[in-house]
């Protein structure tokens, strides 16, 4: 239950804030070699501030920007992605998430074509776990009135 | 009701403390835990995979496919929840 | 004394433990039931997390520049990868148990656990 009233202070400073907690968020997926974060936190920070964006604006506002159906497709996105480049690596001739077989088709070494995997394999898993908190919140908040979107 | 479930609870707690004497103790570096595969974890990390964080080298490549079953488990929360409370038609 | 200077932090997680346990099983209210098992996973998740941790060890990422990397030097990475699992977990049910909630309110318009049982004799 959101009860929609307008203010001008939380609109406003939510309508400045929500683009840098994004880049934050993909800032913490992308650094998860180097410094304390990965897929699951930045997925969540990024969730996250879709949240802020139905909270402090209308319901609307926020399914302007992502339908119910770009979420469905980003939930399913981020499993294929992971799944995908263990198979990719399977048809490569190693074992199933095996990232070592990958340097046959990327310019890198073994070393590096491991690091690569496991970057693509964190940003699959920050998709999914983004979309699947915008989706429940939003499951759990427009009390079944509105529409497929 | 409140007392029997309070009696549970502090049955529960006193066996719960009677357990954790033979545990180590807090900080050990000898303790089991730190002693059979993750010294091997800790000591490869780098020139295996050229990732310097040990937690995402473990949860994305020695353990990759816990990571796939856990991605999964999330994804089905999600479908779980949509089936429960969507109602289509009408 | 050495055996609670050695295993307090185990006594303290026991007691919080306890705590959401006995939310789980004494209160009416389905959503204080709720908060109940959150609180009792979350005390599982600090204890896994207490049992990888050594005196004088670092944070487990490997510094920069560093020639000879030493199992000593470093936390146990392994209970936090296992954590990262039981959080993702926990929210997860969270989730669901919270839908399933939304549909016991439709049908019968409270949550208390005494008059849900009494309504559906």
């Amino acid at each position: 239950m959101i009860t929609h009233f307008y203010d001008v202070i939380i609109q406003t400073v939510c309508r400045l804030l929500i683009p840098f907690i994004q880049v934050y968020g993909l800032y913490v997926i992308a650094h998860g070699h180097s410094s304390p974060g990965g897929g699951f936190q930045g997925g969540v920070i990024l969730g996250a501030s879709f949240i802020l964006l139905c909270l402090s604006h209308d319901l609307q506002e926020m399914r302007k920007r992502l339908t119910r159906r770009t979420i469905l497709i980003f939930c399913s996105l981020g499993v294929t992605i992971y799944a995908g480049i263990g198979f990719v690596c399977l048809l490569l001739g190693g074992n199933y998430l095996d990232y070592g077989r990958l340097h046959r088709i990327l310019p890198v070494d073994s070393v590096a074509a491991r690091s690569l995997g496991i970057f693509g394999i964190e940003v699959g898993v920050g998709i999914t776990v983004m979309a699947v908190m915008v989706s429940i919140f939003l499951d759990l908040a427009s009390e079944e009135k509105v529409r497929e979107g | 009701m409140k007392w029997i479930a309070l009696i549970a609870v502090c049955l529960t707690g006193g066996l719960l403390i009677y357990g954790t004497v033979d545990m180590p103790n807090w900080g050990d570096p000898t303790s089991p835990a730190s002693l059979h595969v993750s010294p091997r974890y800790i000591e490869k990390t780098v020139e295996e995979t050229g990732v310097p964080n040990m937690v995402t080298s473990v949860l994305a490549d020695y353990r990759g496919y816990d990571t796939l079953g856990e991605t999964t488990v999330i994804f089905t929360a999600g479908m779980a929840c949509l089936l429960l409370l969507r109602r289509f038609g009408k | 004394m050495e055996l609670i200077i050695g295993k307090y932090n185990y006594w303290i997680y026991i007691s919080l433990m306890m705590i959401g346990f006995y939310a789980m099983i004494a209160k009416k209210n389905l959503v204080k039931k709720l908060i109940g098992m959150n609180i009792f996973q979350t005390s599982i998740i600090l204890f896994f997390i207490s049992t990888g941790s050594k005196i004088g060890g670092t944070i487990p990422i490997v510094e920069q520049g560093a020639q000879v990397i030493e199992a000593g030097q470093y936390i146990n990475p392994l209970p936090h990868v296992l954590m990262l699992t039981a959080i993702v977990v926990m929210v997860s049910t969270f989730g669901v148990a919270l839908a399933l909630l939304w549909m016991i309110y439709r049908k019968y318009h409270t949550l208390e656990e005494d008059e849900i049982l009494r309504l559906r004799r």
